[in-house]
């Protein structure tokens, strides 16, 4: 077992560079370290300028992705004997911009995760002393998976289709949305149906398949979408047929 | 003012980075599913022989002998072991890819992928064998 590992991690100062560049740090190797506590071990003892996002430390935030050897990962759940002898390259998510070493504008995530507003909405709401709004655990079934989803945006950082066509909305984003539509006690599908159904929204998807790939909490954003086509494509039907139906 | 980068505490130069026309050589998954798009080429292409035969058949025994003949040849040949194996390809992938796109529920509960698997390929497999033996017969 070796007593260090080569961590190889991008930085960008936008202040003095005008493109990233690579730099390596030895730093120990230990059997229960991931990925963070190494990047963590940088910043306090070898190189205090090395910027990176985290906070919980335990895959809940979904603040510490980064493209660890290429592929888009949580790094506090990513273990450095996993890539045992190294060198581990860490990289920024791809796609985003880059603001400094490790970390990356996600304003276009938020922007595009309120547009398909991934909230409950009601025609009309029940005043709180009507009590609560009931689902059976086979109604929370149906929407649980998607549920899972903690905003860490691996999976933009995997789809080419985002990397190619940025104003795709992006897989999180449709399976949050799908995660309200699924929802029995929602009532808002038609209102997030004209903005998941525009060419922006699912029929960008080729179904490549990646988002699901490196999903952390296996919320298969690629099954999300290929269901809201079938849903998005019956309900388009059902507009040519019965046109008054669907209003 | 110098003449370094412009940047500021309040506005971020960010670096972006270009896609490169390459990106799908950079993954063998990306490969196979730039792959598995181009076979939409090749399952035209049998789309076309099929017009082309359909066409042969209603200009009469003479042109359907020619069209039969045509197909025979080399050339006709080997892009049919070709097309045979892209669509196969086709077939195989799109199929697999299946029980993420069909949530089925029964008695509330999802039926698991390895069924929705199983009921496809038993489906083509029965379609491959009633089309076999209706060709095979005469």
């Amino acid at each position: 077992m070796p007593s260090t590992v080569a961590l190889t991690v991008a930085r960008y100062r936008p202040e003095r560079d005008s493109e990233p560049s690579f730099e390596t740090y030895e730093v120990p190797y230990r059997k229960d370290w991931v990925v963070l506590d190494a990047l963590n071990h940088v910043k306090d003892n070898l190189d205090g300028s090395l910027s990176f996002r985290w906070s919980c430390r335990m895959g809940v935030c979904g603040s510490c992705g980064m493209k660890v050897n290429g592929t888009p990962k949580l790094t506090c759940a990513t273990f450095l004997s996993d890539y045992l002898p190294g060198p581990i390259r860490v990289e920024p998510l791809d796609y985003f911009p880059v603001i400094r070493d490790l970390v990356v504008d996600i304003t276009d995530f938020v922007r595009k995760l309120k547009q398909v507003k991934p909230w409950i909405i009601r025609k009309e709401e029940k005043t709180t002393g009507a009590g609560e709004y009931l689902q059976t655990p086979d109604q929370l079934d149906t929407y649980k998976q998607f549920s899972m989803c903690i905003n860490c945006m691996l999976c933009y950082s995997a789809c080419p289709i985002y990397g190619l066509e940025p104003s795709f909305i992006g897989p999180a984003a449709i399976a949050l949305a799908q995660r309200y539509n699924m929802d029995s006690r929602d009532e808002g599908a038609g209102e997030r149906l004209k903005i998941l159904s525009e060419h922006d929204g699912i029929w960008q998807c080729t179904f490549v398949g990646e988002c699901t790939k490196v999903c952390p909490k296996h919320v298969d954003p690629a099954g999300a979408i290929q269901q809201y086509k079938l849903t998005a494509a019956t309900h388009w039907v059902k507009s040519l047929l019965l046109p008054w139906g669907t209003r | 003012m110098s003449a370094g980068p412009h940047y500021t505490l309040y506005h971020p130069r960010w670096y972006r980075h270009r896609v490169s026309v390459w990106w799908w050589l950079k993954k063998g998954s990306y490969a196979l599913f730039v792959l598995r798009e181009l076979t939409s080429v090749f399952v035209a292409f049998v789309a076309m022989v099929y017009l082309w035969q359909v066409r042969a058949i209603g200009q009469g025994p003479e042109a359907y002998g020619q069209f039969l003949a045509r197909l025979k040849t080399p050339p006709f040949l080997l892009l049919n072991a070709i097309t045979f194996v892209f669509v196969l390809f086709h077939a195989i992938t799109w199929l697999n890819l299946t029980p993420a796109a069909m949530v089925v529920r029964l008695r509330g509960k999802r039926v698991p992928d390895w069924a929705i698997l199983g009921a496809n390929y038993a489906a083509w497999l029965l379609l491959s064998i009633a089309v076999a033996f209706v060709l095979l017969r005469g």
